[in-house]
């Protein structure tokens, strides 16, 4: 085994795709505490269709480089969603679903009506699965990734306590001063740049089990903040690893064998929590 | 000079007038209860006072160096800190996010002051528990050892004793008042008026009628004879049971 996998990493894409989905599954995890406890789970699936929208439309009009339509369409998403939050007339979840099941609508749609290739479910399959894109990657991708993930953990251990207090309770950081809006904002942007970062790994279906999975996990064992953030960090580290290790080994599908990789690992967390919870 | 002055306040939400008329003040070292029924504005003259949402009219003025960040506020529990995996200190620590302003870390005595302001609520044993695990008078202690740690002037609670039991709500309310004495000024949303009349120095009554006050002035008032009597039989109960 260990020969085959020497063989495989002689390959620049199998080098590239562990070095994006390491980073990827890192930084998709840091933010995934405050979405999972912000009761924003779904935003991931939300955003991710909007991606998956913005991509078709990209493609029809036969963009050359998608992420200059993608990304900021997708931050223009997650801003609304997340500012209206907390008094929209529409509420969170909603609203989420709105946008959600009406992008992928539309981007199916247009796939359809305006066919950029003859294998259009082929195409459809790829973006919502992600199952060829993470093995074409070119040198340019993995550094604008390299670049980028850099920036949301520096932006994330930066505003660690902002982002811890804002998500503990935003009328109290409201009232001492901090700029709760601000930093919501800000939550904002850096998930919609790991979305459509992360749809290269999993596909467009498959992102929220990256960001909520390592989170829930985290959540069973530990009972602090800063633990928490640390173990739900490493866990999805290892866990997109081991996936991607798993699909090269065996040819499964990469987005999907890392995602069933991290609900193994949640079911082990479940049950070492629930037992240490009855000793305790 | 009074810390806050309300002056012909206008409170409401959505273009809906809730509250109109309101004049009150507070002075250092006041013990201000705010009572009133439900609906009656008073969550909504909170956010006001913080500054969370603008007046619909007339102003609210601080003085006497308060500055905005400086009230410290104990806001009611939402779902989202219902299970919410943070440590104790983690989050009496977040009360000092106004000091630290925009540096990303907090320093040295900012640490100090929270393991002081968790010593002061006799809650240092329970520094490293989770939040989510600790009874509701704990957890209420926590959120005041954070709102200490945002002030040292006045505390601004939002129905502190809300979902405790009669002891727990004693001792909480003995804790208030150990707090006032130490020279902080108190201003409390409050549904029992038993407590309020016993514990505050003025009360601020809102609602159809507005009335504010000293305790005294209110008890002698038609508005307060009428809420207060009522309830002075209940404290007379309350407090034998819990003898």
């Amino acid at each position: 085994m260990l020969e085959t996998l020497k063989f495989y990493m002689n390959f620049p894409f199998v080098r590239y795709a562990l070095i994006v989905g390491v980073l990827i599954a890192l930084c998709s995890s840091l933010l995934g505490v405050t979405l999972v406890l912000k009761r924003f789970s779904f935003i991931g699936d939300g955003l991710s269709h909007v991606a998956f929208g913005a991509m078709a439309i990209a493609s029809v009009v036969n963009l050359t480089n998608k992420m200059y339509l993608v990304l900021p369409v997708t931050i223009v998403c997650a801003i609304l969603l997340l500012k209206t939050g907390q008094n929209a007339k529409i509420k969170g979840d909603a609203a989420i679903a709105m946008i959600s099941v009406g992008a992928l609508a539309f981007g199916y749609l247009l796939m359809n009506l305006f066919p950029t290739s003859s294998n259009i479910s082929g195409d459809v399959c790829s973006t919502l699965f992600g199952s060829t894109s993470i093995l074409t990657l070119t040198i340019r991708d993995v550094w604008l990734c390299v670049v980028l993930s850099i920036a949301v953990l520096v932006i994330y251990v930066l505003f660690y306590n902002k982002i811890f207090a804002v998500t503990f309770d935003e009328d109290f950081a409201r009232s001492a001063g901090t700029r709760a809006d601000r930093y919501n904002l800000l939550i904002a942007v850096v998930i919609a740049v790991i979305i459509v970062l992360a749809m290269n790994l999993v596909g467009s279906l498959l992102i929220s089990a990256l960001v909520i999975f390592p989170a829930l996990s985290a959540m069973r064992l530990f009972h602090s903040f800063l633990k928490v953030t640390i173990c739900s960090a490493v866990l999805s580290v290892i866990c997109s690893l081991l996936g991607i290790l798993i699909s090269i080994l065996w040819g499964t599908p990469v987005g999907s064998t890392i995602v069933a990789v991290d609900v193994v690992a949640f079911a082990i967390c479940w049950v070492i929590g629930a037992l240490a919870g009855k000793r305790g | 000079m009074a810390y806050l002055t309300a002056k012909d306040l206008t409170l409401g939400y959505e273009n809906r007038v809730v509250v109109q008329n309101l004049n009150f003040s507070v002075n250092p070292g006041d013990y201000l209860c705010i009572v009133g029924e439900n609906g009656s504005g008073k969550t909504t003259l909170v956010k006001t006072l913080l500054k969370l949402q603008e007046p619909m009219g007339g102003s609210v003025e601080l003085g006497d160096g308060l500055a905005r960040n400086e009230i410290g506020y104990l806001p009611q529990q939402t779902i989202v800190q219902r299970d919410f995996p943070a440590s104790v200190r983690e989050i009496v620590l977040s009360g000092c996010q106004g000091r630290a302003g925009f540096r990303p870390f907090y320093s040295r005595e900012e640490k100090k002051l929270a393991e002081e302001n968790m010593a002061r609520m006799g809650i240092t044993n329970l520094a490293n528990r989770c939040y989510r695990e600790l009874s509701g008078g704990q957890q209420q202690r926590v959120l005041l050892a954070r709102a200490l740690c945002a002030t040292r002037k006045v505390l601004l609670l939002d129905e502190p004793v809300a979902g405790l039991d009669p002891k727990v709500t004693m001792e909480m309310y003995d804790l208030i008042r150990a707090l006032n004495k130490e020279g902080i000024t108190i201003l409390m949303i409050s549904h029992d008026i038993a407590a309020a009349v016993h514990y505050a120095t003025h009360i601020l009554h809102i609602g159809s009628k507005i009335f504010f006050g000293t305790t005294e002035e209110y008890l002698a008032s038609d508005i307060g004879r009428l809420f207060a009597g009522h309830s002075e039989k209940c404290l007379e109960k309350g407090g034998e049971a819990h003898a």
